[in-house]
């Protein structure tokens, strides 16, 4: 479990995040939904030490992150993976090389485990046969794919995606929807999902953490999020005459 | 200015420490070897020859004075191109070549996340990434930089034969008279030092970046202009130091 305490988070004279507390459950895809620059990214990359907090503590199973030495971070930090919004693939490398490269970096594994380890990952995206093509040669949903591959190559307890359905057309976001919601099922890991997607929210929120003004504004599951009147909630998820006549529906069939 | 300059000593104290995994590290400096010293082969070929030629036709075209002997020609190609072409020129030249690729290279990692990546797999982004590109200049910009003095002798050769304005014989005696090692060593040190500074300098520059594709740009363009400012500054310090 990620347990952030009372963050708070500042760039230069501007505050981002205010006293930001909440639990993300292992197991479980826990969405972090908010307008366009509200915090959701910084919040984020805060708690995985891209950002440094003013104050408050970020737990990893109790250890608290914002504590520990580069040691103990770089160990933690094994035991994340990340999908970022643009995929973040090597150029210079190989898709296979970018599965390969944590594995060559961290582990002792032999060649043959390494490969082995690979084909495994890069079958799990639906990528196999797939090794020898450079990132610029991927679609943009190919390259995110491989982003999963790689960030769940070395078995990951905590994974992060950032955006992973942005500039990626209907089918394939659901197909990447439904690889995060297997691979955390799968392996009991807690995965940290920032979106905008709303057919993401309705299809894999397990739990929601709705960030505006860069404050905790409000936290439920996908059947608390068609219920909720909160004003800000309605005027983000539902802002569309589509989405308020799907909810309409959905609160029918709940009902 | 002084801000930058601490940043710098801050990422050095970074980049110069063990890598984390040897294998990585050797596969890297491979690869920057091919980038950054390979490939400028041909660049060093190109200009070493014609300006070796340069400098031995102007040598040639303006000793009029018959006290001077005519191999005088021969020698003070080699002393410029010894002490001064070859070592600070072909690295200026590197520097808006290497520099530039290096800091977009690395600027571009910056803006697409992939330093983030790094970072958040536990990699010291700076180590991995710089460490490999300084060896990389420190091992093999001198090996170009003696190509270049070779070349350049060569090209004065070739220039001198086709004009007829001296022989080989009195040329390669012109370029033998009080040949110096000292000299080579001096410029092999000159030259290590632009090495690490063109690398260094352009990737503090690329990897500092914020924004987009126009920061970008403009990182690669600052890197040029200060590795430059900085090789001339060394230059100087450097031969005040072991000439005088």
């Amino acid at each position: 479990m990620i347990s952030v305490q009372h963050v708070d988070k500042t760039f230069g004279k501007q505050q981002v995040l205010f006293d930001i507390t909440a639990d993300f459950q292992p197991g479980k895809i826990n969405l972090i939904i908010g307008q366009s620059g509200q915090g959701k990214t910084v919040l984020a990359k805060s708690m995985v030490g891209l950002h440094e907090v003013d104050q408050g503590q970020i737990l990893y199973n109790g250890r608290d992150f914002t504590q520990m030495d580069k040691r103990q971070k770089t160990a933690l930090r094994q035991e994340i993976g990340m999908l970022f919004q643009g995929a973040a693939l090597f150029d210079s490398m190989t898709v296979e090389e970018n599965v390969k490269f944590p594995l060559r970096m961290f582990t002792k594994m032999t060649k043959k485990e390494m490969q082995d380890r690979v084909d495994f990952c890069l079958e799990r995206v639906n990528l196999s046969g797939r090794n020898a093509l450079f990132p610029s040669e991927c679609s943009g949903g190919m390259q995110k794919r491989v982003g999963i591959a790689r960030a769940i190559s070395m078995n990951p307890k905590y994974l992060f995606c950032d955006e992973p359905n942005s500039g990626l057309d209907p089918k394939t976001a659901i197909v990447i929807d439904s690889l995060i919601k297997d691979i955390t099922y799968e392996y009991g890991i807690t995965t940290i999902v920032i979106t905008h997607d709303m057919n993401s929210v309705i299809e894999i929120g397990d739990s929601i953490l709705f960030i505006h003004q860069g404050k905790n504004w409000w936290s439920g599951d996908k059947r608390d999020i068609i219920e909720t009147n909160n004003p800000e909630i309605e005027s983000f998820v539902y802002a569309s005459e589509f989405m308020k006549k799907i909810r309409a529906s959905l609160r029918e069939n709940i009902s | 200015m002084i801000r930058n300059l601490g940043a710098y000593f801050l990422m050095m104290g970074w980049v110069l420490r063990k890598p984390r995994k040897f294998s990585v590290f050797w596969a890297m400096l491979m690869r920057e070897i091919h980038a950054i010293g390979i490939s400028s082969i041909p660049i060093v070929v190109l200009m070493s020859t014609f300006i070796g030629a340069v400098i031995s036709l102007q040598t040639a075209s303006n000793m009029d004075n018959p006290l001077l002997p005519s191999y005088t020609v021969g020698y003070i190609t080699q002393s410029s191109v010894i002490l001064e072409f070859s070592p600070t020129i072909i690295s200026l030249i590197l520097a808006g070549k290497v520099g530039s690729n290096i800091s977009s290279e690395i600027g571009t990692m910056r803006i697409t996340e992939q330093i983030d990546a790094l970072e958040i797999m536990g990699v010291n982004s700076l180590n991995h990434l710089i460490l490999p590109k300084v060896f990389a200049a420190v091992i093999y910009f001198p090996i170009l930089v003696i190509f270049s003095m070779i070349l350049a002798m060569v090209g004065g050769l070739i220039s001198l034969i086709i004009s007829d304005l001296s022989t080989a014989e009195t040329y390669v005696l012109g370029l033998r008279s009080w040949f110096d090692v000292y000299n080579v060593i001096y410029a092999l040190i000159k030259t290590v030092a632009f090495g690490f500074i063109i690398v260094s300098v352009s990737s503090f520059y690329g990897y500092y970046v914020k924004g987009g594709s126009l920061d970008v740009g403009r990182a690669s363009t600052k890197a040029v202009v200060i590795s430059s400012i900085t090789i001339l500054i060394t230059n100087f310090i450097i031969t005040k130091l072991m000439l005088l």
